[in-house]
């Protein structure tokens, strides 16, 4: 199988793509930032303003934390549909529970996240069901759920400054969850590079029966990802629930699972698994932000954006290919 | 005289393990089916309304243009790929639909139709020739496809000419008792049928999913069923499409979003597995009935919310999973 990939791909002629690979997956993401962010600098009006600096990173900030825990679901090979439901739930049950106090309604609804993400590990593992339909089970089943706890899909207004300062609050000129976003990120990337966990995470996702022969837990090691991802998805509803000042659980989340997902993919993060980069998602997840925001600022219709997008997942996916040495 | 025990308990093992993997691929297959019959019965007894006419042409044009993107969707599961593109493309088809239908049906249809097959077909170009996951091209599509809609139509719907109305026969007629849609899945099952068990392509559909390197290694143009393939996804989407903006009178330019996923649910609860190679035709046509006859219970139960609908949607599709799972695993 290895032999007929290889001589297909000596075949191709090295051009100036090739080149930019040699560059390794992320800095070609890189360079597609710095480009966007240049264009945008000297072509779009008022894009250089520290408003809309913080602006940017606070929008990006519910998707990439999503998109760190797909970062790590995907370099087991696998991949989670339901954090859309999850933020769902985790966004029903902070609403309802919120005249329990704050700190009640924020664990409570972190838990059930991790526990929802930790069932979808369990039934990965324990009945070896592809991850795709587990997941798509959790998706459709999770976002019921969410209007079940919400007394059947109401909008669930409330007012609460301490709780609201998760999406509205600032620590300086820092938007509360940019900081947020920032402290998870850095964590995860040293989850990834310095800890056991994070190499048998991407061990799993590499070769799992040479994993297993090594002695790495694989049942452990793909509960705690989807439970990893479950958690940062619950974190991810309950920023969005405070910013809006209430509860929608037939919208929190829809369809962030595309918006994560191809995050991970344009920053270098391969599908298959195996090898995994953090940077490289926030990297991804702020290059689709920076279309989204341009676009909007230049009044182009969003459904423009869209196509764009589309593009560049290809072509980041197209330049990140696995090459042989 | 060793060499040949090992040969003959090779051969003998061979022969145990084709047999298992038959069975359980049978087993697998009569499974959804039998759960058909069973939630049928069921519906019977407890609903008077249930084995009406009325009630069972109902089910299946509602479950018609779903069937089609399945038929599709199937064939592609087959060779271990998947389709996240065919919501998109269904509206794609239903605004293309919309806006020619003054004149004339067949442009229509065929303008529409022949819209989404090159849409499919760019998948399967993009999935053979630059060797990306099916996941990620197809996802791309799916975004892409979306904005097209999107910003041909404004962001508004499209009205189909009233005077069209040969157009709308196409959703809304009916030939005898039957309604059109229901006509056409049949029709759409039956030649996928036989394209898929009577033709050379349906035979490389399937060694494509069994084993995409010895399928390449024994001479097989993988490229070209890939294409096919795909090509083959983006027609029905587009077919179902055209049915729907026939239908509702209108071409939307958000309408199909999610039914990828409601797609693969039908042929996975049908037994298609997921890895290619196995399951077929008719077990996507049970699996998209089976789902549609549960939603007919929900409808006719009349007191179960919709949010909790979704919950027990979701709770049926992994426990039809986790079953086939212990039913293909048994040794």
């Amino acid at each position: 199988m290895q032999n007929a990939t290889e001589i297909n791909r000596v075949k191709g002629k090295p051009g100036l793509l090739a080149g930019l690979a040699a560059l390794g997956p992320t800095y070609g993401a890189l360079i597609a930032l710095v480009l966007l962010v240049l264009l945008n600098v000297i072509f779009t009006p008022n894009f250089a303003a520290w408003t809309n600096f913080w602006n940017i990173l606070l929008q990006v900030a519910p998707t990439m934390l999503v998109a760190v825990g797909m970062t790590f679901v995907i370099a087991t090979g696998g991949i989670d549909l339901s954090v859309g439901s999850v933020m769902a739930i985790a966004s029903a049950l902070a609403a309802t529970n919120l005249d329990r106090g704050v700190g009640v309604a924020i664990l409570l609804a972190l838990a059930v996240a991790l526990c929802v993400g930790a069932f979808n590990g369990a039934l990965i593992t324990g009945f070896r069901i592809q991850p795709i339909i587990v997941t798509l089970a959790l998706l459709i089943a999770g976002r019921g759920i969410a209007q079940v706890i919400s007394n059947g899909g109401q909008l669930i207004p409330f007012s609460n400054p301490t709780f609201e300062y998760l999406g509205k609050g600032y620590a300086g000129p820092m938007p509360f969850q940019v900081l947020v976003m920032i402290l998870v990120v850095a964590a995860a990337i040293f989850i990834m590079r310095m800890t056991s966990f994070g190499r048998y995470v991407v061990a799993v996702g590499g070769n799992e029966a040479a994993a297993r022969l090594a002695g790495i837990r694989i049942h452990r090691t793909k509960i705690m990802v989807y439970a990893l991802s479950g958690l940062l998805a619950g974190l991810a509803g309950l920023i969005e629930t405070a910013r809006l000042g209430a509860s929608d659980a037939a919208k929190v989340g829809l369809y962030i699972e595309l918006d994560a997902i191809a995050a991970v993919v344009v920053g270098g993060t391969p599908l298959t698994g195996g090898r995994a980069t953090v940077a490289g998602t926030l990297i991804g997840a702020l290059i689709m932000q920076v279309i989204a925001t341009s676009f909007n600022m230049l009044l182009i219709p969003f459904s423009w954006s869209l196509v764009l997008k589309a593009a560049i997942i290809l072509i980041a996916v197209y330049i990140q290919r696995p090459k042989v040495a | 005289m060793s060499q040949a025990t090992t040969t003959i308990d090779d051969a003998g093992s061979t022969r145990g393990r084709v047999f298992r993997a038959k069975a359980a691929s049978f087993i697998q297959r009569q499974g959804a089916l039998v759960a058909l019959v069973i939630v049928c019965v069921f519906a019977a007894m407890r609903y008077e309304d249930f084995i009406t006419e009325r009630n069972l042409l109902n089910v299946l044009r509602q479950n018609s243009m779903l069937g089609l993107v399945a038929l599709g969707m199937t064939f592609v599961i087959l060779t271990g790929g998947i389709d996240l593109s065919v919501g998109s493309l269904l509206a794609v088809a239903g605004v293309i639909a919309a806006n020619l239908a003054g004149r004339g049906m067949l442009l229509a249809v065929v303008a529409a139709v022949a819209f989404t097959t090159v849409l499919g077909l760019i998948n399967g170009v993009v999935i053979a020739k630059a060797r990306i996951q099916p996941f990620i091209v197809t996802l791309a599509m799916m975004i892409a496809a979306r904005g097209l809609a999107l910003a041909a139509t404004g962001e508004e719907s499209v009205r189909v000419d009233r005077l069209s109305e040969t157009f709308t026969w196409l959703g809304q007629g009916k030939l005898g008792p039957i309604p059109i849609p229901v006509i056409v899945l049949l029709i759409a099952y039956a030649l996928g049928w036989v394209v898929l068990n009577h033709t050379r392509f349906g035979r490389h559909v399937y060694s494509l999913g069994d084993n995409e390197e010895a399928a390449r290694l024994m001479g097989l143009n993988v490229g070209r069923v890939t294409l096919g393939v795909y090509a083959l996804s983006g027609a029905l989407a587009g077919l179902a499409g055209v049915i729907l903006a026939s239908r509702l009178g209108a071409g939307q330019p958000v309408a199909g979003t999610g039914w990828e996923l409601d797609a693969i649910a039908a042929v996975v609860v049908g037994g298609t597995l997921l890895t290619g190679g196995q399951g077929g035709v008719g077990s996507t046509l049970v699996g998209v009935l089976l789902l549609g006859v549960i939603f007919n219970i929900f409808n006719l139960e009349g007191t179960i919310s919709s949010w909790w609908q979704w919950v027990l949607r979701g709770i049926f599709l992994l426990v039809v999973v986790v079953i086939q799972n212990r039913l293909s695993s048994r040794k």
